[in-house]
């Protein structure tokens, strides 16, 4: 085969989202799609960190963790989180399938149920960043709440429980505002029209993310407020 | 073996010395600091990492020339520790990590390839922005009062105690983490989806092996240290308690978290050396590289273990016993891949046709000093003996045998190597040599005596010292000036072949890679068309011939 000919005929008619130097489109979109799956394994590592935290921290303290996340942390409230980010993720996929479709009308609304969803979620991580912050319940020094017991007042624990707390939150709260940045993102170039059936690959990969912001949930939502 | 006689790119008549390069394409500062032409970012990355590696060097100068006395007189012991946590820190983060990948690595990977770029242009260039970035806070600390937690930044010292910028110089090594995983991000999909048409796995050249399993450890370890900085940020503004000891952490997980991402780093560091190597051995002895395969698989085997054996750096930290002598075991495991190379690159010597050029003799010398490196190393995986040696200079100049040593020399072998490529100019062979023994003396005179100071217990990061250890070190600072005469030696000549040097034919070695096929320098997208590989990196037409 010789790819010289191929090359300078396929200019002609070259899709105008391939970029110069790929092949073929299908080169194009293989390569952004696996570039996007690194990235999402550097995450999982960057967030295996925080969860390796948190491993020793209980390891070392499992009363307080215990007793701190049953007496301050709210499930219903964490559930309700929950559904809205699975939720989102639902609608995110199908906002993916139309974007392949080319089903411009319904790739809009879909990812704007996403961005509201995902709002949702941090509004109510708000409410529940204000209610500790109220109580005192703050990582590190800044660590003012009344200790559950005697035990807990001596070894520091419970501000510990809080430190794990509001960087796993905190870190994972970072990404949904990501995510929300980036939704929004993808709702300006859909209304442009440039998002379709030739060219998905960027909301494909969005969705990914999304997805990964999702699953981290998965895992926050049992170790910290279902503890028992 | 008829039909491989050579791979099939025709080059249009007279394009091999092009009026119009990469380096003449497109005028103006601009047209340079927002390319995205990776052969660009490739230089400018060179030219940063040189800079870096200047000041750190210079640090170094003064960090010796303390130390030629016993007493400490000229620096007080404050500033000398914010010179060697400097010295540390510039040479690893700025220097080490990206030396090879980021600067020859994005040169030549694509043109190895047959491809007009990476697969991701813009994100190279924000890699290389980042880099920049990060690399501000680092100089920002420099002159802001420095910090002197030592490269290592351990807790319980870093969070509580420690003095100046310690957040300022976090902040920096975390956002240079990004700027490694996106290069690394960027090799690995470029290495998987972009190969020339023919290119198999088993045809590709070996450096582009030693930058896959780079890459891997770059996108797998670099984000456990993004995070570890992170919770240490935090840690030093919040006292969050998760590593310092007073506030209910531990600062053991600190170390573990540390060295889970610092051990496989060093593998950053030396795997495109290797890589680099195994290229120019078998380019200048006219040879196919021996074990071609044994080599390709022992850069991801040493990836894939060099995640395993962290917690050699911890044998005195308070683990347990047990999981030492599992670290240890380990440890020497890891050894028999590396040795695996070595003995590869002696037997590629074997009854080649050896060119005794600068690029052949920088080789051997990495050779000579990396062995001398890697024995030293199972010295210090050994338990027992590692009780006696940690924390002396025998560390010291076990490091920098297999950093300096190893990834520098072999830097500088790259740079020679492919200097006619980027540069289109050949340099002066006979300056260029007696350079090398200039070099070569200079170091080995700087770090062996080290080892005797080390294994006679002279500690580390001492900037006083008792006078029995006055002659090692004064060697040491002797041969460390005679090393850094050499290289501004190298750089003057360098420079010089850039304004007076001879014209570079397109293939000056007769290397077979696709990165010799186009023109020199290369011309902006790098090949007319694709390339086609029909046959092995290492398939020299001489080879041939005699078959």
């Amino acid at each position: 085969m010789n790819a010289n000919e191929g090359g300078a005929a396929a200019n002609a008619d070259r899709n105008p989202y391939l970029a110069h130097h790929f092949m073929d489109k299908f080169q194009q979109d293989d390569a952004v799609k696996m570039g996007m799956w690194l990235f999402l394994v550097q995450e999982l590592l960057f967030f295996g960190g925080l969860f390796m935290a948190y491993i020793s921290m209980r390891f070392y303290y499992p009363e307080t963790f215990l007793q701190e996340a049953m007496a301050h942390l709210d499930w219903r409230l964490g559930a309700i989180n929950t559904i809205a980010l699975l939720t989102s993720s639902l609608t995110m996929a199908l906002a993916v399938r139309a974007a392949q479709q080319g089903k411009q009308k319904q790739l809009v609304p879909l990812l704007a149920v996403t961005a509201v969803l995902a709002v949702v979620f941090m509004g109510i991580k708000y409410f529940e960043y204000s209610h500790k912050i109220h109580d005192g319940l703050m990582p590190g020094i800044f660590y003012a709440g009344e200790s559950l017991s005697a035990v807990e007042a001596v070894n520091h624990a419970p501000q510990i429980f809080f430190s794990v707390y509001f960087m796993m939150t905190g870190v994972h709260g970072l990404h949904v505002l990501i995510g929300i940045g980036l939704i929004g993102y993808l709702m300006w170039r859909a209304t442009k029209g440039e998002l379709n059936e030739d060219n998905y690959s960027f909301v494909d990969n969005v969705g990914l993310y999304w997805h990964l912001v999702d699953l981290i949930w998965i895992f926050l939502f049992p170790l910290l407020y279902l503890v028992k | 073996m008829s039909p491989q006689t050579a791979n099939t790119y025709a080059h249009p008549e007279g394009d091999l010395t092009p009026e119009v390069n990469y380096i003449n394409a497109t005028k103006g500062i601009k047209s340079w600091l927002l390319t995205l032409d990776h052969k660009r970012i490739g230089i400018m990355y060179l030219g940063t990492i040189l800079s870096f590696f200047l000041v750190g060097g210079l640090i170094a100068m003064g960090i010796r020339a303390e130390l030629f006395t016993p007493e400490g007189d000229l620096f007080t012991a404050a500033t000398y520790n914010k010179m060697f946590t400097l010295h540390g820190a510039i040479m690893v983060f700025l220097v080490l990590v990206p030396a090879i990948p980021a600067s020859i690595g994005n040169f030549i990977l694509p043109l190895m390839l047959g491809q007009k770029d990476v697969a991701f242009p813009k994100l190279n260039l924000a890699s290389f922005w980042i880099y920049i970035f990060g690399a501000g806070f680092l100089v920002f600390t420099l002159i802001n009062g420095g910090v002197d937690t030592g490269w290592t930044f351990y807790t319980p010292y870093s969070s509580d105690h420690a003095s100046g910028s310690v957040v300022l110089t976090l902040t920096g090594a975390f956002i240079l983490g990004f700027s490694s995983i996106l290069t690394g991000l960027n090799f690995i999909v470029t290495i998987h989806k972009m190969r020339a048409p023919g290119q198999t796995w088993r045809k590709l050249p070996l450096m582009l092996w030693a930058l896959y399993a780079t890459s891997v450890i770059q996108v797998l370890a670099t984000p456990v240290i993004a995070i570890t900085l992170f919770l240490l940020i935090f840690e030093r503004i919040l006292q969050i308690g998760i590593f310092d000891p007073s506030m209910g952490g531990d600062p053991v997980l600190f170390q573990h978290f540390f060295w889970f991402y610092s051990h496989p780093v060093v593998y950053v560091m030396v795997l495109p050396a290797f890589g680099v190597i195994s290229e120019t051995i078998s380019v200048h002895s006219r040879k196919h590289i021996f074990g071609y395969m044994a080599i390709a698989g022992s850069s991801v085997t040493i990836a894939a273990v060099g995640f395993l054996i962290w917690g050699h750096h911890m044998f005195l930290s308070g683990q347990s016993e047990l999981q030492g002598a599992i670290f240890s075991f380990l440890t020497f495991g890891v050894a028999v891949p590396t040795a695996i190379k070595n003995f590869s690159w002696i037997a590629t010597l074997w009854k080649g046709s050896i060119r005794w050029n600068t690029v052949m003799f920088y080789t051997l010398g990495f050779i000579w000093i990396f062995l001398i490196g890697g024995l030293t190393g199972l010295f210090l995986a050994t338990m027992a003996t590692d009780v006696h040696l940690h924390d002396t200079y025998f560390v010291v100049a076990h490091f920098h045998y297999v950093m300096m040593g190893g990834t520098l020399f072999a830097l500088i072998t790259a740079i020679h190597h492919w200097w006619p490529k980027m540069t289109g100019k050949m340099f002066n062979e006979t300056i260029g040599k007696i350079t090398f023994w200039l070099a070569f003396i200079g170091y080995n005179l700087t770090f062996f005596p080290q080892f005797v100071a080390g294994t006679q217990g002279m500690p580390r990061r001492y900037h006083q010292y008792v006078p029995e250890f006055e002659v090692w070190m004064q060697a040491s600072t002797i041969g460390s000036f005679i090393f850094g005469l050499s290289l501004f030696i190298m750089l003057g000549y360098l420079i010089h072949s850039l304004f007076k040097g001879v014209k570079a034919p397109h293939n000056p070695w007769g290397a077979v890679s696709l990165e010799w096929e186009t023109a020199t320098p290369p011309i902006e997208h790098n090949f007319h068309g694709l390339p086609v590989c029909t046959k092995g990196p290492y398939d020299f037409d001489e080879i041939e011939e005699v078959a």
